[in-house]
């Protein structure tokens, strides 16, 4: 009993440790801290297969949240269901959370500084260029055929002239996603829903796929 | 307070699909109408957030909870954003055992990805004209463009890491204003 227990906490401390470590290199989110999570998890830990890797990177990339979170919570759980779901999160956000800790403290006793408010508003125009390419890249997966370019504009349109609320826009897509295929399917129309690799080389691609969702 | 923050973080978890920055208009239109912070203090929040790693709407919420209700705000705010992420992996988890090839899911991805691309457009359009109310061609604006044009450029053609980019930015705009 008292083994079974120990094993188990043993268990936690070694998710909440191994993901702790890979939480600083998730540098800006995303599809960054998938080899990383492949070389640790997969290859070196041994905690879940190849196999299960892959529903991971779809998973962690559709989800809503951060890739890094949701693969924490994906290996976590198959590892040490719910308690192991929630101390490999804890393990992955820990190491951000005190950083913006601490550029909060200093940004409360810096803020009037001239010159960290000049430095912010440079930041601010790098910020759009990495909004702007997660966009383009975003775009370069989704953007398949003649009905995803139209949902991309009607749902650009809406937002800007429309002022309706994005859950609602977000709930029409996945309505309309279901509802489209269903009828092509009829029309005998072949639909391919996810991008198809164009050759060989973009195997890689394929796998890391550069979108978010 | 606190449950305020949480609660509104919790909703902004749910939807913060495309790695968060769908999200981004989301936030800054809860907290002004919160009136947590103006709208200058929320782009510099933006700004600091882009400065640590992981998601930027997580870390904007840290930010938000901090700067509105300290160290338990900046706790009630992350959690409230991650909560929905972990609740949703461990369900899909626990009801599909195969997730790659599920047609259900996978159609609705399919209709679901082009309107997170849209939201993330929106997010780009929405952060470059926030705050802009001083006349439309100033040297703030015209400044703010070179940069991001450069920091485009820098990530398309030498594969920067978004880190430099920060940084460097940073750096340009102390040259700058």
């Amino acid at each position: 009993m008292l083994h079974a227990v120990m094993e188990r906490l043993t268990k936690l401390l070694e998710l909440f440790w191994a993901f702790l470590q890979i939480g600083p290199s998730t540098f800006g989110g995303g599809y960054a801290m998938i080899p990383v999570i492949e070389r640790e998890i997969v290859g070196k830990r041994r905690w879940i297969s190849e196999d299960e890797m892959a529903d991971m990177v779809s998973l962690a990339g559709s989800a809503p949240g951060g890739v890094g979170v949701n693969a924490a919570a994906f290996v976590g759980y198959r590892v040490a269901g719910v308690a192991g779901a929630v101390s490999a999160v804890i393990g992955i956000t820990l190491p951000t959370f005190l950083i913006i800790l601490v550029l909060s403290v200093f940004y409360m006793v810096f803020q009037d500084h001239p010159k960290v408010e000049a430095a912010l508003k440079g930041i601010h125009g790098a910020i759009i260029a990495l909004i702007i390419l997660a966009a383009y890249r975003m775009a370069k997966a989704s953007i398949i055929d003649k009905t995803t370019t139209v949902l991309l504009i009607v749902t650009v349109g809406l937002l800007l002239f429309a002022a309706i609320h994005p859950i609602y826009v977000i709930m029409l897509g996945i309505a309309a996603g279901i509802l489209l295929v269903r009828i092509k399917e009829r029309l005998g129309i072949k639909v391919f829903m996810e991008k198809q690799p164009e050759s060989d080389n973009r195997k890689q691609e394929l796998i890391y796929p550069e979108y978010y969702i | 307070m606190l449950w305020q923050l949480f609660i509104t973080f919790v909703k902004m978890g749910f939807i913060s699909f495309g790695g968060g920055y769908a999200v981004l208009p989301m936030i800054e239109h809860e907290v002004s109408s919160q009136d947590w912070l103006t709208t200058s203090e929320f782009q510099e929040a933006i700004a600091l957030a882009g400065m640590a790693p992981g998601p930027i709407a997580t870390n904007s919420a840290t930010l938000i909870g901090y700067q509105t209700a300290g160290l338990t705000g900046a706790l009630a705010s992350t959690v409230g954003i991650i909560l929905p992420s972990l609740i949703l992996i461990i369900l899909v988890s626990a009801l599909f055992y195969r997730i790659h090839d599920h047609k259900l899911l996978k159609s609705s991805f399919y209709g679901l990805r082009p309107i997170v691309t849209g939201l993330i457009i929106y997010a780009a359009i929405h952060f470059g004209f926030l705050g802009q109310s001083e006349q439309l061609f100033s040297w703030t604006t015209l400044a703010t463009l070179i940069i991001c044009a450069g920091s485009i450029y820098a990530i398309l053609k030498y594969k920067l890491h978004p880190f430099t980019i920060i940084i460097l930015s940073g750096a340009a705009g102390i040259v700058f204003f």
